[in-house]
């Protein structure tokens, strides 16, 4: 298994943010995990990515246990995520930015860099033009010279997408990509998720735009104040009486039967 | 257009600076820009911390002191040679940054600015009290010049070519280490530590290569200044030349390579200009610092780029 979520369970304090949770991710998959405000979806990436320890439970990616692991050593290990508010660089230009997402890839000794020589010049021109890449293919290129601080919302989205690509991650975990989008800016970024996908990224997907969700889904986990309550293709979560009941309420499912 | 300016101002100022000692005869007006150079070789560190990696470190005479005292004392008790004295000076540095990088880079924004304050005023009490060693308050005196090869550095002049030579080397090596992966790398952390992290790069790591090199220079200057000044007491340690480098890394511009250059010739010759008020130099230099973080947190580099921007199309949208 590609990536194996097992018994993960973290409290804060009294509360239980998650319990007992555990799906699986394939290679190549786009998983998206949904529920209401509060179920746990954020801190599952949390968990994921290394900025939350569990109190207990696995998570094993290609075979290495990721629980203990700092951030930066999960990043290393091929997972990068994006956040729910938008985070990027804000003063710096946006192919810098995109340059500073690249890291991973840069095999720089400290010698390469105090003589600038041949590798060193090799890989600062290979970071420039693999962040021209990722920013056509975004549609950001024209905007490469300005601070990031200064795009607009919707440009600020992709800049992070664009960050998590230019270090080259085997899955990508994206938080609410297409919040606060209007539904043709949310349909945009459901194409690039696909694209990204189809490059052969794994995807685990926290959205709450249903359409988005559905569209390019294999498999969707619905959590429910830190439980799974559901999981399988869209067909079958579209119709679960659990979620309907989680994100509409008991006297919905009442009415309708 | 920016980089054919760059260039041709970079060599009239290195033509400049190779030129000056040989056009100005006055002693004292090359002493003055050879303490602007000191304070190059520890804002330019500083620079590092503050402007690059985005910590505000207060403890960068720790390692200004502990150069200073280590070249002056084998100088003194054992007679070594300059190199030596130089060397060790560095090594001490860089094992004592490594231990006091391992306590205060866990730490960050107050906390960090505390504990290294504190660490450079643990220093300081040490070097007043350990009278058998440091000869206490009343210092160092006759520290022998440095010497190369039989060459003993002893005039203004050669002083002056041996702070360029530093300066340069620091220059070189600062301007290779922020225009590669290791720059951006402290650059993200100082932009947006989380994000950083999530692409891979360890803060504490390159929080520990920033602050090793840093202090390493630090140490260099002290070095440099025990030999120059030849003479030495714990006041090296004392607040106000944390201050004075402050000021002239935040007007001059920080995060810039120029930056550092401009604040530190402007803050060593401007007080010679005003020493009939020598006494108002400190809430002066405060008042510098508040008006320069309100109005141009960009410093003299950030302004003279506007400068030269205006008139053409703006970048930012």
């Amino acid at each position: 298994m590609y990536l194996a979520v097992n018994d993960l369970t973290i409290s804060f304090g009294g509360l239980t943010a998650v319990e007992d949770l555990s799906f699986e991710l394939e290679k190549g998959q786009i998983i998206s995990i949904i529920g209401p405000n509060g179920a746990g979806k954020t801190t599952t990436f949390n968990l994921v990515t290394g900025f939350k320890k569990p109190d207990r439970g696995s998570i094993v990616f290609k075979g290495q246990e990721l629980v203990g692991l700092a951030p930066y050593k999960v990043a290393q290990k091929g997972i990068t995520r994006t956040f729910q508010k938008t985070n990027v660089f804000p003063n710096v230009t946006v192919l810098e930015a995109v340059a500073m997402g690249r890291y991973r890839q840069i095999q720089n000794s400290f010698w390469d860099i105090l003589l600038a020589n041949k590798k060193y010049q090799r890989t600062e021109r290979e970071t420039k033009a693999k962040g021209l890449e990722i920013l056509s293919f975004l549609d950001l290129a024209k905007r490469k010279d300005v601070r990031a601080k200064s795009l607009s919302y919707g440009e600020l989205r992709l800049l992070e997408i664009a960050i998590a690509l230019a270090s080259e991650p085997e899955l990508l975990l994206l938080d609410e990509p297409a919040a606060g989008m209007n539904p043709s800016e949310a349909a945009k970024m459901m194409g690039i998720i696909s694209r990204i996908n189809e490059q052969g990224l794994s995807v685990l997907l926290v959205e709450h735009n249903m359409d988005v969700v559905m569209n390019i889904s294999d498999h969707i986990v619905v959590l429910d104040h830190g439980r799974k309550i559901c999981q399988g293709p869209p067909s079958v979560v579209q119709e679960d009486e659990c979620v309907l009941e989680a994100y509409l309420g008991r006297g919905f499912l009442d009415a309708k039967n | 257009m920016r980089t054919r300016w760059q260039k041709a101002g970079s060599i009239i100022a290195a033509a400049a600076a190779v030129a000056f000692p040989l056009c100005v005869q006055d002693d004292y007006f090359i002493h003055l820009i050879i303490n602007a150079g000191f304070f190059y070789m520890l804002v330019a560190g500083l620079n590092l911390l503050v402007g690059y990696l985005g910590q505000l470190s207060l403890g960068h005479t720790a390692f200004l002191g502990v150069g200073a005292y280590t070249s002056a004392l084998l100088s003194l008790k054992f007679g070594a040679p300059y190199w030596l004295c130089l060397t060790a000076a560095q090594g001490l540095t860089l094992v004592l940054s490594l231990l006091f990088g391992l306590i205060v880079l866990r730490l960050r924004g107050p906390y960090f600015v505390i504990v290294s304050m504190c660490f450079a005023e643990v220093l300081a009490i040490v070097a007043t009290n350990w009278v058998s060693l440091t000869n206490g308050p009343m210092g160092l005196p006759g520290i022998e010049p440095p010497s190369f090869f039989g060459y003993a550095i002893v005039s203004r002049r050669d002083f002056y070519y041996l702070m360029l030579i530093i300066v340069c080397a620091m220059t070189y090596i600062i301007s290779r280490l922020v225009n590669s992966v290791v720059g951006r790398a402290a650059i993200s952390l100082r932009e947006n530590e989380e994000l950083a992290e999530t692409v891979g790069v360890s803060a504490f790591k390159f929080g520990m290569i920033m602050f090793v090199t840093a202090s390493l220079f630090a140490a260099m200057a002290g070095s440099f200044y025990a030999h120059y000044i030849s003479y030495l007491n714990p006041e090296i340690f004392g607040f106000i030349y944390m201050i004075t480098m402050l000021v002239m890394l935040v007007t001059g511009g920080k995060g810039t390579i120029v930056g550092p250059m401009l604040g530190c010739v402007i803050f060593t010759v401007v007080p010679e200009m005003l020493r009939g008020v020598a006494h108002l130099r400190d809430p002066v230099f405060g008042l510098v610092l508040i008006i320069v973080a309100i109005f141009m947190p960009q410093g003299l580099k950030g302004l003279i780029d506007r400068v030269l921007q205006r008139g053409k199309v703006p970048t930012e949208g």
